[in-house]
């Protein structure tokens, strides 16, 4: 008998190999025979309307190969494509330009620089209109209408979207000791993974088959889109998405370069490549987050949390292209209520269009909980700051008990499972907060500026149940298909797609903990349309929530198949054997088993199977999930303030994580680190600023700032294990829960440094500038610019 | 205008007419066909285009492949020997060092040239060689430490390759 091997725990990763060697595919590594190289023309206006176009001289360019304009593509009923919220969205400008970056026209050449003269030659004859650029004026009653395509539109108005119960949550407030209020923005950021979105589609001419390398998050839903805006048989598309240099939610949706490349490789007949470059994926992919919000908590004298009431204004940009499921225009925005115990909430979002980038739901997010957390995390500090009261005290008060749980939330949701005082002081003690608190009261008797931040967050990942999510009609649910070769080993062919999560192992280590067989016998095949069953792709950290659960299922399912083989094999009722590791055998006779490897052999073989039984050890299955899973953590931050420049040093963070049974640890502590650094950008250094005339002040990494190994400091991290209850191995999710945690943990440091100024909030980013002006009275992030 | 420059490039002498404004990136990944040496910005900020230019480390999005004639090029094709993989290759891979691999050639480069110049950097110097480059998934602590373990390894300190570690599992 052989050692059971083991199938989650610390494991390399196998997608190694070829990243230290140079020897990934990305989509830029993609070369084919006769390809040409595709560039777009964008518009340097937030809004204007279109005179004329003239491509005249580009088309006469001695290496362009064709030209496209809005007039091509509306010729083709391609000028306008569906966004993922519903909306329509200009593949190229006809009528006007609605934000600076738009696309304009798009040029095939033979290489990639004569591409770029060619655009130099094209002469668009703009005629500028007023921008709507502060979503604050959106509405105004002189405001221009962005959106005159739709028609009846007067204003810029999208939707009203509101959650819980408003009666109650104005009596809760009606009557509390305590009311405490503050506006804030979480400003526009992008996610800016590090390589840049593209494609490269090649249509055959011959077999009609299209095929497009493309850096998508979502390769199926992707097909599905293509076949319904291009009007394609859906058979006849395949999608590849290759390696992928990060996602972050940047890559989900469909940007018109990939369908120009497709239109390109339709017209030539050629291959096309398309691939933006840093400053165009700043300006106009999507971006995430720009929610002006305006929160109320209420609470008892002694800082019993009683009820939340928010007001949101979400800015959207020109197009409504959101990436969320159908019935949620604010996300999961509905979450706000977090991780506390209280009587009654209410919120309402609004909606509105700007002349700016479309978007919205990017950037490991979470659907928008990012702004959820961010939002009640900061109210709580700023009631602890009202109340005279520790922000840690305040929040052990209120977290809700493990008694709670599956707790059904004042807004709707159920939470799974949870044990949040057990994560709050964990992540206390790794931090030695007492010690920290009394080193502050040193710091501050010296004049020396240090906080200590406290954030809790509760996540809702993994849609979602079919019956409440879908994306444009498709229900998320998630197919996985697994197949065991005679010899025993294994190919597991998943929906879901990875842009360096590292699915490649994780998945391979969940078949093997299913099945007994080491992760090295389970090759895991992923990003291609053709070869994998349908999903909805990997974003709102959906991988393990859904497709790993359908992994296992089917894993499961090939186990129990196996059981049917052993017991012809052995000659005895399936009922009377028993499973190990890796093994059936006969109940109360060790040695008579049987392993996986010799059941697949016999599967294939000429064994008599049972009637019902069809031989080979496969099977298919799909997963609808019952519920989301809820990961949540505790972290502390610990922050130094430079009172002279405003500067702030995060000295040191701490992360406690739950995201239930971890399969990989090194690699969800990977992703830990990761979502930390983020947050450290977004709450220090990252905001994409506009000035009045629509002018993108962040569209290049000079002036986008991203953290770099100097500015993070060396992650503490620690963990608890709440499983799932639902999720077959009780596994819940990790991606996005540090992005989604960390920035209120900063920002909560930076504002309990400043405490000697009596500041009470600042909005992000927290440059130095912004510090400044905390400390002189001014907070709040009016301006649209970093001054 | 057309130039014909030679280049030599991971040992080997390539010849070659460009444009005079062909980026050293590009001449490598399209000319050459070396796609392990990425592109990741416009602006000499993300450092995932780091090669060695005659045994310097720079931004071959920032230097014109003209300016290579005559000189020797170093891409992280280039690191793995007849005795196996560089041990700046293998600390990444043992210490989880990437994750979408996007900035890992560079990162690898950079952290090569920084063990041949300092045998044992200390975390802040780690820190301040790799401050050119950014990665969007690690938040660096994996890379501070992937550095760390290839120059204990160099210094004898550690024994075992990352193929040696294999990709077993620990419970
Ligand atoms: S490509 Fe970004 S620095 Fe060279
Ligand atoms: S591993 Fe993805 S950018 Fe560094």
């Amino acid at each position: 008998m052989t050692t059971a091997p083991v199938g989650h725990g610390t494991m390399l990763r196998k997608e190694d190999a070829r990243f230290i060697r140079g020897r990934g595919t990305y989509v830029d590594d993609v070369t084919l025979p006769g390809m040409l190289y595709g560039a777009m023309l964008r518009s340097p206006y937030a809004h204007a309307r279109i005179a004329s176009i003239d491509i005249s001289a580009a088309r006469a360019h001695p290496k362009v190969r064709a030209v496209l304009t809005g007039d091509t593509l509306a010729g083709l009923n391609l000028a306008w494509m569906p966004t993922l919220s519903g909306d329509v969205q200009a593949v190229l400008a006809t009528d006007k330009v609605r934000f600076q970056g738009q696309e304009v026209a798009f040029v095939v050449a033979e290489d990639r620089y004569a591409a770029r003269d060619a655009l130099e030659l094209i002469d668009v004859d703009y005629e500028p209109l007023p921008a709507v650029i502060d979503a604050r004026q959106a509405l105004a009653e002189d405001a221009p209408v962005i959106r005159d395509d739709l028609e009846g539109r007067t204003d810029n108005h999208i939707f009203d979207w509101e959650t819980g119960d408003k009666a109650a949550a104005d009596e809760v407030f009606a009557t509390a000791e305590v009311v405490s209020k503050q506006d804030m923005l979480y400003p526009r950021v992008h996610p800016a993974p590090l390589e840049t979105c593209g494609a490269v589609a090649h249509l055959d001419k011959v077999t009609g088959k299209l095929t497009v390398w493309t850096t998508t998050q979502a390769p199926h839903a992707h097909r599905t889109l293509y076949a319904i805006v291009a009007g394609l048989p859906e058979h006849k598309i395949r999608i590849i998405s290759p390696d992928i240099g990060g996602g972050f939610g940047n890559k989900v949706g469909i940007y018109p370069g990939y369908v120009c490349a497709v239109v390109g490789s339709i017209v030539t007949g050629k291959p096309v490549k398309w691939m933006e470059d840093r400053s165009e994926n700043l300006m106009s992919t999507s971006f995430a987050r720009d929610y002006h919000m305006h929160g109320e908590i209420a609470s008892t004298r002694d800082g019993k949390i009683l009820g939340l009431r928010v007001q949101v204004l979400a800015d959207h940009g020109a197009f409504n292209g959101t990436a969320q499921p159908t019935k949620f225009p604010a996300g999961f925005f509905g979450v706000f209520t977090g991780s506390y115990d209280l009587t009654a909430a209410h919120c309402s979002v609004t909606g509105v269009y700007t002349n700016k980038a479309p978007g919205g739901v990017a950037y490991a997010c979470s659907f928008r909980i990012t702004e959820a957390v961010y939002l009640v995390e900061r109210l709580v500090d700023v009631l602890a700051f009202d109340l005279g009261m520790d922000p840690a005290e305040l929040r052990r008060k209120n977290l809700l008990r493990p008694e709670q749980f599956p707790y059904p939330s004042r807004t709707g949701w159920e939470y799974d499972s949870g044990d949040y005082p057990r994560a709050l002081e964990t992540a206390l003690d790794l931090a030695g907060y007492a010690g920290l608190r009394a080193e502050q009261r040193e710091k501050r008797e010296r004049g020396e500026l240090m906080g200590i931040g406290i954030s809790f967050f509760t996540e809702a990942v993994g849609a979602g149940p079919r019956k409440h999510m879908d994306i444009l009609g498709l229900g998320m649910a998630d197919g996985a298909e697994l197949r065991v070769h005679p010899t025993g080993k294994a190919v597991l062919r998943l929906s879901c797609q990875s842009q360096g999560q590292g699915h490649e192992t994780t998945f391979a280590q969940l078949v093997a903990e299913q099945l007994g067989i080491p992760p090295d016998d389970v090759d895991v095949v992923h990003g291609d349309t053709d070869q994998t069953p349908f999903g909805l792709g990997t974003y709102g950290s959906r991988s393990t929530p859904v497709s790993g659960a359908v992994t296992v299922m089917v894993a499961r399912k090939v186990r129990e198949r196996a059981r049917i083989v052993a017991s012809a094999m052995l000659e005895v009722s399936p009922d009377d054997l028993e499973w190990e590791k890796g093994r059936w055998f006969v109940r109360g006779d060790q040695a008579s088993g049987r392993t996986i490897q010799e059941i697949a052999l016999a599967a294939h073989s000429d064994l008599e199977l049972p009637e019902d039984v069809e031989g080979h050890l496969d099977a298919t299955c799909v997963y609808n999930p019952p519920n989301l899973t809820y990961p949540f953590g505790a972290y502390v931050c610990v922050v130094d303030v430079d009172a002279g420049t405003g500067q702030v040093k995060v000295r040191r963070f701490v992360a406690v994580d739950d995201c239930g049974v971890r399969i990989n640890p090194m690699i969800v502590e990977g992703q830990i680190h990761g979502g930390l650094a983020d947050g450290i950008g977004m709450a220090l250094m990252q905001v994409m600023a506009f000035d009045e005339d629509g002018n993108h002040l962040g569209g290049s990494f000079m002036d986008y700032l991203l953290p770099t190994a100097k500015e993070c400091p060396s992650w503490e991290l620690g963990e608890t294990v709440t499983p799932s209850p639902h999720h077959p191995i009780g596994a819940k999710g990790i991606g996005e829960s540090a992005t989604v945690g960390s920035p209120p943990a900063v920002v909560n440091a930076v504002i309990d440094a400043l405490r000697p100024y009596g500041v009470r909030h600042a909005d992000m980013p927290l440059t130095p500038a912004a510090v400044w002006s905390a400390v002189q009275g001014r907070p709040l992030r009016t301006d649209l610019a970093i001054t | 205008m057309i130039m014909e420059i030679t280049v030599e490039v991971n040992g080997s002498s390539y010849t070659r007419s460009v444009e005079p404004r062909l980026l050293l990136v590009h001449f490598l990944r399209d000319e050459l066909g070396l796609t392990g040496t990425h592109w990741g910005c416009d602006t000499s900020n993300c450092g995932t285009c780091v090669v060695w230019l005659d045994d310097v480390p720079v931004k071959s999005c920032t230097v014109l492949a003209v300016m290579a004639d005559g000189h020797s090029v170093r891409t992280v094709e280039g690191l793995e020997g007849a005795d196996g993989l560089d041990p700046v290759q293998q600390g990444f891979m043992a210490c989880h060092g990437l994750q979408c691999g996007f900035c890992t050639p560079g990162m690898l480069m950079t952290a090569r040239w920084l063990i041949d110049h300092n045998p044992a950097p200390s975390e802040a110097d780690i820190r301040e060689a790799i401050s050119g480059q950014l990665c969007r998934c690690t938040g660096y602590e994996n890379i501070v430490r992937s550095v760390r373990w290839a120059a204990e390894h160099e210094a004898g300190l550690r024994e075992r390759t990352v193929e040696d570690a294999g990709t077993e599992v620990q419970a």
